[in-house]
This record gives C-alpha cells, sequence and structure tokens, in this order.
C-alpha cells in the first residue's frame, strides 16, 4: 500500500514541478511554480474548477444529500411494499457498474431519448438536454447513481432514534415540520456530516459517467477537473501540467478528508 | 392521533416515494425494453416484439466472453489480495494494542476517502517507469492498493467484535497467532469477510477509470472498458445490442447485492463504514 499510494502520490508532487511530457522529450526538467501558475492563468482550468463546484454542488450536497434525507424520511411512514419498491430500485442504480449509469442516462436525455418523449406527451418544451444543458445533465445523472447511498445512511439513522422522543413531540402538538427541524435534524447532525463528506469526496473524482455522457463537451462545457486533467495529461500529452492539476484536486479532497477525520475522530 | 390521520399520512409517503421510484426506474426500464428489442432506439418504446437476437449478437469471444473474463481475472485477483492483506493488516490493529494503532487508522481513514481519480496521472508515468504498464498484474495491485484502505478499516471493526477470550484458549492449546487468525476469528466473523469481500469486487468491477489508463491492449481491456467501444469506434450505435451487453456486464454485481443484502439486511456496508 505504502508503494503504489504513497509512491504515487510523492511521485506525482515531484512531478507536478516539471514539464514532463509523454513524447518527444528525454528529460523532464524542474520548472518550479510554473505548471501551477500557468493553472491559474488558464481559462479552461479556471472554467473546470467552475463546473466541478456546480456539479459538486446541485448533485452532492442538493440532489443526493437532501433527496436521500427526504426518501430515508417519507420510508419511516410509508407502507411496507412501497419501501421495498422503492428501496429496490434506487439501491439498483447505485450498485450498477459507472459505465452502464452514464450510458443509461445518456440515452435519457438524448434528444431523442426518453425525457424529451416524455415532455412531449405533456405538452411541455423538449430539447437537446447534453448540448444546452449538459452540466445540469449530468449533475442528475450523478443524482440518479449516488442517492440511494445518502438514504441508506439516513434510514440507518432515523431508526436509531428512540420513538419516545417523536411521540413525546407530537403529543405536545409539533407540527411534522417542526419536528423534523427542532427534533430529527439535531439529533441525525453526525450523520448528515458524514454523509455530506462522503458524497462531496465521491462526487470531486467523478469521471466514468461524465466521460460516458458527454466527453467534457460539447466544447468543455460539462468539463470538470477529472476530465480536464486527463485531457492535459493525455490528449495535450502533458504529464507535469496534468499532475500539477491532480494535486491540486487531491488537496481540495485532502481538505475534505481531514474534515471527515474529525467528525469521526472520537470513534477511532 | 387518529387512524384516519395515519392512513392519509401513509398514503401521502407512498406516493411520494412511488413518484421517484418511478422517474428512477426509468432508465432501468429502457435498458430491459431495448435489450429485447429487436428495432431498439434510444427512446423508450414498447418492444416491436420480443427477442433474444440482441443478445445473441453479443454473445461472441470478442464482444463478451474475453472482457468478461477479464474483468473477472481483475476483480477477482484484486479482490483476493485486498481481502487477504486486509486481514493480516487488520489482525494486529484488532488484537494488539500498540501506540501506533491509533495514527495508523488515522492515516487508513484518510487515505480511505482521498479521490482516486486524482492520483489516476502520477500512477500512469510512474507505471511506465517501471514498466507495469498494460500488465494485468500490475492492474490488479493497483486495484488492491485502492481499495485496501477502506477494507482494513472495515475488516478491523469487523474484528473487534469478535471476543477475545476464544483465541485466548487457542493460545494456551499452542496455537500460533497466524493459527488463531485463520482457524477461529476469520471463521467467526464470516459475514464480515464476506461484506469486505463482495463490496472489494463491487469497487472494482464498476471501475472505468483504472483500467482505462493502466491497459493498452484489447486483448486484456476488462468490460467496464470495453463497453465503451459500442460508442465511439464503431460507427453507429447498436442500441438493442449495447443494452444486451449492459444487462449482461451489470448481473454479476446485482446478484452479489442481492445475496449478501439478504442476509444481513440493508446498507450492508455502511455499518462500519459510518458509524467508524
Amino acid at each position: 500500500m505504502a508503494l503504489f499510494l504513497a509512491g504515487p502520490i510523492g511521485y506525482c508532487a515531484y512531478i507536478a514541478f516539471t514539464d514532463l511530457q509523454l513524447t518527444g522529450q528525454a528529460e523532464e526538467s524542474f520548472v518550479g511554480f510554473e505548471n501551477f501558475r500557468t493553472a491559474f492563468g488558464d481559462e479552461d482550468f479556471v472554467n473546470a474548477v467552475w463546473l466541478t463546484l456546480v456539479f459538486t454542488f446541485l448533485s452532492s450536497i442538493v440532489g443526493q444529500n437532501t433527496l436521500g434525507l427526504a426518501l430515508a424520511a417519507l420510508m419511516q411512514r410509508a407502507s411496507r411494499t412501497v419501501r421495498t419498491i422503492t428501496g429496490a430500485v434506487v439501491v439498483t442504480a447505485w450498485v450498477l457498474p459507472e459505465v452502464v449509469a452514464g450510458f443509461l442516462l445518456y440515452a435519457f436525455f438524448r434528444r431523442d431519448g426518453t425525457l424529451n418523449a416524455v415532455l412531449d406527451f405533456l405538452h411541455l418544451p423538449s430539447q437537446n438536454w447534453l448540448f444546452t444543458l449538459p452540466i445540469l445533465a449530468v449533475s442528475f445523472a450523478n443524482v440518479w447513481r449516488g442517492t440511494a447511498f445518502s438514504m441508506l445512511v439516513y434510514s440507518a439513522a432515523l431508526n436509531e432514534i428512540p420513538k419516545e422522543i417523536t411521540e413525546a413531540a407530537e403529543v405536545d402538538g409539533a407540527s411534522g415540520w417542526r419536528r423534523m427541524w427542532h427534533i430529527t435534524l439535531p439529533m441525525i447532525r453526525r450523520s448528515i456530516g458524514t454523509n455530506l463528506m462522503l458524497n462531496t469526496l465521491q462526487t470531486l473524482s467523478v469521471f466514468g459517467l461524465i466521460w460516458v455522457m458527454t466527453r467534457g463537451g460539447p466544447g468543455n462545457r460539462s468539463q470538470t477537473l477529472p476530465l480536464f486533467m486527463y485531457e492535459q495529461a493525455f490528449q495535450k500529452s502533458m504529464i507535469g501540467y496534468g499532475t500539477a492539476v491532480a494535486l491540486l484536486l487531491l488537496l481540495v479532497g485532502s481538505l475534505f478528508s481531514l474534515v471527515y477525520m474529525r467528525l469521526l475522530r472520537t470513534e477511532v | 392521533m387518529s387512524a384516519r390521520r395515519t392512513r392519509s399520512r401513509r398514503l401521502a409517503a407512498d406516493i411520494g416515494l412511488l413518484t421517484v421510484a418511478a422517474t428512477f426506474a426509468v432508465p432501468l426500464a429502457w435498458v430491459v425494453l431495448s435489450a429485447l428489442d429487436p428495432k431498439a432506439d434510444v427512446g423508450m418504446k414498447t418492444p416491436d416484439g420480443i427477442t433474444l437476437d440482441n443478445f445473441d449478437a453479443v454473445l461472441t469471444d470478442e464482444i463478451t466472453f474475453t472482457p468478461m473474463l477479464n474483468s473477472l481475472l481483475l476483480c477477482g485477483g484484486g479482490t483476493l489480495l485486498t481481502v487477504v492483506s486486509a486481514a493480516l493488516a487488520a489482525y494486529p490493529l484488532s488484537r494488539y494494542t500498540s501506540r501506533l494503532n491509533r495514527p495508523f487508522m488515522l492515516t487508513i481513514l484518510f487515505a480511505t476517502s482521498l479521490p482516486i481519480t486524482a492520483i489516476m496521472v502520477p500512477v500512469y508515468a510512474l507505471f511506465v517507469r517501471v514498466d507495469l504498464i498494460d500488465t494485468m498484474h500490475g492492474t490488479i495491485f493497483f486495484f488492491a492498493a485502492s481499495q485496501l484502505p477502506f477494507a482494513i478499516w472495515l475488516m478491523k471493526n469487523f474484528m473487534d467484535g469478535v471476543p477475545k477470550e476464544l483465541e485466548e484458549a487457542a493460545w494456551t492449546d499452542g496455537a500460533s497467532p497466524f493459527q488463531s487468525l485463520l482457524r477461529i476469528v476469520l471463521p467467526l466473523m464470516g459475514p464480515g469477510v464476506a461484506v469486505v469481500t463482495v463490496f472489494s469486487f463491487v469497487m472494482m468491477w464498476g471501475n472505468f477509470f483504472v483500467p482505462f489508463m493502466l491497459l493498452l491492449s484489447p486483448d486484456q481491456m476488462p468490460a467496464a472498458v470495453s463497453i465503451n467501444d459500442f460508442f465511439g469506434s464503431k460507427g453507429a450505435i447498436v442500441y438493442g445490442q449495447l443494452a444486451a451487453f449492459s444487462l449482461i456486464y451489470s448481473t454479476p454485481v446485482i446478484l452479489l447485492y442481492v445475496l449478501v443484502a439478504r442476509k444481513l439486511g440493508g446498507g450492508f456496508a455502511l455499518g462500519g463504514a459510518v458509524k467508524g
């Protein structure tokens, strides 16, 4: 593990400061912070950072997290059959391999795909989603694929809340929303933290899903950091630069990871 | 609270859930319908008759069997390596107290949540340098290494649940630590080992990026990558066949998941992961 994880990370830190390229150059040379300076001056890089933020915020924090919580909360009340059906469908979407999920949603969002057929049927305006709103389409795809995780985490958390507490509040006349806000949410706040953190980290590194659906396009309008990194390193053969981007991504990941560790710290 | 109110609430919850389930189910339904449809298209429609031609067309050495076998080799090898190493690493962590335990567990936890995607570019560069690029064993090693932190973490938590007394009895009878791990601890935590195994396998099976980067020759490609060929290189996409292949490729992980979930209740991998 030391060799295969720490090794690359160390090596990563080194080549990020070089101008290593895939072809044509015998020796890389040390270029200091040049790669990082290029990155922050590069419009495409800034675009990728921005898209990564949008993608992570929409799909992980808003989508998976909220929908997961809502599903878990509804499941507490729903009948057994419905609970089983919903659980099975949502979890299937989660278990499917990344590429298959990407492909399914690619078909769903295509101009002649299912979504537009449904919209047509409802007499709503249809459009070529993958072209007009690619980042929204891939965000939705990520919600589709990732919500099950949040749902399972929250279901477990909600099941652990003692019945007496909610019942007492109910007797005191607290409405559903107030109970949720004042009792349930504070009691599961650790789960919320953990879940948000894991979702975010997961979402930061999504590659296959976006690759299959849009290849980062059209143009670069759904090119998040992992895709940008891939393009720089392999399609443009600038490994040094790609690695610098990777290092920045890793840095963001580490920050989240540290926060996550603090949340769990007491239990280690 | 009146029974009527309970019932109307339950109805509301049911309707809400079913709406979401239906939305989630549309892409799934599409793939099943298309796989059976002789004239499948990107849009969902009722099939023009049901046929197994699509399956027939993809069930060839080149399209299905070789990639699936590659996947099996990669993920099987990776999983085996992961589980064995995780068991060996978790055992001392769980049984002996040492000042290094806590820092080690924290490092593992830290590594667990790092985005693997980010290190793929340098890993590629490293693999080129040490000549592991485009080799099955290199990819297996990396798979195992990337899955190991989480596997150790899970494994230790399960191992902590096995009482120490049983082992002490074995020790007095002269068993070595390795024997007691093999004969006593691992059998007692059977479900735990199953979870770690299945989880590692499922993660590797679905992983696209790692083999996509580390393997180059077509005859070594696992299904995760070869499915990609249906898109660009072969011209027009034959949706029916692509759907059929997706189903074949997804079946093993779904079966494994169902098997484990049945045995251990839903959210199997999460107990250990989230509660810490």
